[in-house]
């Protein structure tokens, strides 16, 4: 999982286009946090990564810019997400990783990147879909190898 | 001094009435938990609506518990953070515009301030310095506290809150929310040494938690156990039981830990979880073991609560601070960049430990 945060980390960075919006799907203890921690962590953001479960948005600034990181599970309806301004989180530049994207359905627009994550038992699977020009650009630039 | 304190930083509406020579004269607590049940948890904007629709009712029923008015008010102290913005506000603009209204000074409260000063509204208060374990839904903390405002951060969780973890294995399981005390019910019928869980972080050195693998654990052996994707209750009861055991016996240890290397002997245990009893009995051990006191508010003050707020605050109103006429909030506040004061607003005559 943190190799793979890692590739997207490079991906990212490569791409030239650090902004966007970033989906992560899969049940309770899939490794969305884990994911997440992985990838703020290998974009240069040095301190804990914490659940935004309870305080819903966690904000990281690292060198690639600003990291904005929800999650949507306490989210009673969709509309919540003007009261929490999400607009102004969803800003050019601002890397938006959206846990529980879909208790946020109508409200979010189109993420450029769907990440979806199978619990396995012992293993996890993932499942990566650009759905922008933003997320395709971000797939191509994926590197070769497994970044160290 | 007669201080109002007002509490709205989540979902529960407290008011409390403190007075700096009789102590605590009256308090109301109205908790949002069956609104926010059918959600299977708080909702930030119907969090704010609901303490608009409560807070002007308790402080009418607060007042009128005490037999006073609100012209017999000294002060107002109420949460400015950290917690929801929207809450927050609630709190924030009609604490500040009735100060305002009545001409008496106002004072913005850290609310984790109030939960490490919740212990001194009891008849038996720690002396300065102790350790407090500080843990709910939203925070896991170990602070060491030498005095009101003299506050260092020994250690915290590095992803979930200890509170946060029961909640998650409590909904895994099915269990209705809020998950953490039916877990713990549920944990009262099962067998805690069936199944060994982790107890994460405590085979190195340092005071930070990790509560998130637990998670996978908790999810993994619902996995083994079901059949055909039913859980059948003893393995309920049984999963409930290690998952508890393994939360609190970490959180003992680290604390142990925590009074080992600061040789503070007092300990006290503050936040919704601190109600856990199991939790309490462990860490009882502990600092009997350690030859130290433990110290909790009662179960009510564990949690959310305008008293808190009323004596954190009158300890500041004495002190002289005094907030201006901007409605300020501040939903992220680290507790480290809080003033230190030396005036403890409590009665005389009151027992210390």
């Amino acid at each position: 999982m943190l190799a793979l945060a890692a590739q997207m980390a490079a991906a990212l960075s490569r791409s030239g286009q650090s902004g966007g919006l970033i989906f992560l799907e899969g049940t309770l203890g899939a490794g969305k946090t884990t994911f997440s921690r992985g990838l703020i962590h290998a974009l240069g953001y040095q301190g804990a990564v914490k659940s935004p479960t309870y305080t819903l948005v966690e904000d990281y600034t690292c060198q690639l810019g600003r990291i904005c990181h929800f999650d949507l599970y306490r989210l009673g309806d969709p509309e919540e997400l003007e009261f929490m301004g999400i607009r102004d989180y969803l800003d050019d530049g601002v890397l938006c990783l959206i846990e529980w994207p879909d208790k946020g359905r109508g409200v979010l627009p189109e993420a450029d990147l769907e990440i979806r994550i199978e619990d396995l038992g012992d293993s996890r699977e993932l499942a990566l879909i650009a759905r922008t020009a933003t997320g395709q650009a971000w797939l191509a630039a994926w590197p070769e190898e497994p970044a160290s | 001094m007669r201080v109002l304190g007002l509490e709205t930083s989540c979902d529960e509406t407290g008011i409390a009435l403190y007075d700096t020579e009789r102590g605590l004269l009256a308090h109301r607590i109205y908790s949002q938990i069956a609104l926010h049940a059918e959600y299977g948890g708080v909702v930030p904007e119907l969090a704010s609506r609901d303490h608009v629709r409560k807070a002007l009712p308790l402080i009418h029923e607060t007042l009128n518990e005490a037999g006073l008015t609100v012209k017999d008010l000294d002060g107002i102290a109420y949460t400015s953070g950290p917690g929801l913005v929207g809450a927050l506000l609630v709190g924030a603009c009609l604490g500040r515009s009735l100060a305002w209204a009545l001409g008496v000074p106002s004072v913005g409260v850290h609310h984790m301030e109030g939960h490490l000063l919740a212990p001194m509204l009891e008849d038996t208060a720690p002396d300065f310095p102790f350790i407090a374990l500080l843990v709910s839904g939203g925070h896991t903390q170990l602070v060491r506290v030498d005095g009101i405002g003299r506050y260092e951060l020994l250690g915290e969780s590095l992803d979930d809150a200890a509170g946060e973890a029961f909640d998650k294995a409590a909904k895994m399981m099915g269990l209705p929310y809020p998950g953490g005390p039916a877990l713990s019910k549920l944990a009262d019928s099962g067998d805690a040494t069936r199944f060994r869980f982790p107890r994460p972080m405590t085979d190195r050195p340092g005071l930070d938690f990790s509560f998130s693998g637990l998670k996978t654990q908790v999810r993994t052996t619902i996995l083994d156990c079901a059949v055909e994707g039913v859980l059948a209750d003893q393995d309920k009861a049984d999963i409930a039981a290690c998952f508890q055991a393994a939360v609190v016996d970490t959180l003992a240890i680290k604390c142990k830990r925590a009074m080992q290397q600061t040789g503070v002997k007092r300990l006290i245990i503050a936040g919704g979880v601190g109600a856990n009893r199991r939790l309490r009995e462990q860490l009882q051990q502990t600092a009997e073991s350690l030859k130290g006191q433990v110290f909790y508010p009662r179960p009510q003050f564990c949690t959310d609560n305008g008293a808190m707020i009323a004596f954190a605050g009158a300890c500041r109103l004495l002190a002289g601070s005094a907030a201006d006429l901007a409605v300020a909030v501040v939903p992220r506040w680290p507790m480290t960049e809080l003033a230190p004061v030396d005036t403890l607003a409590r009665p005389q005559g009151q027992q210390h430990g």
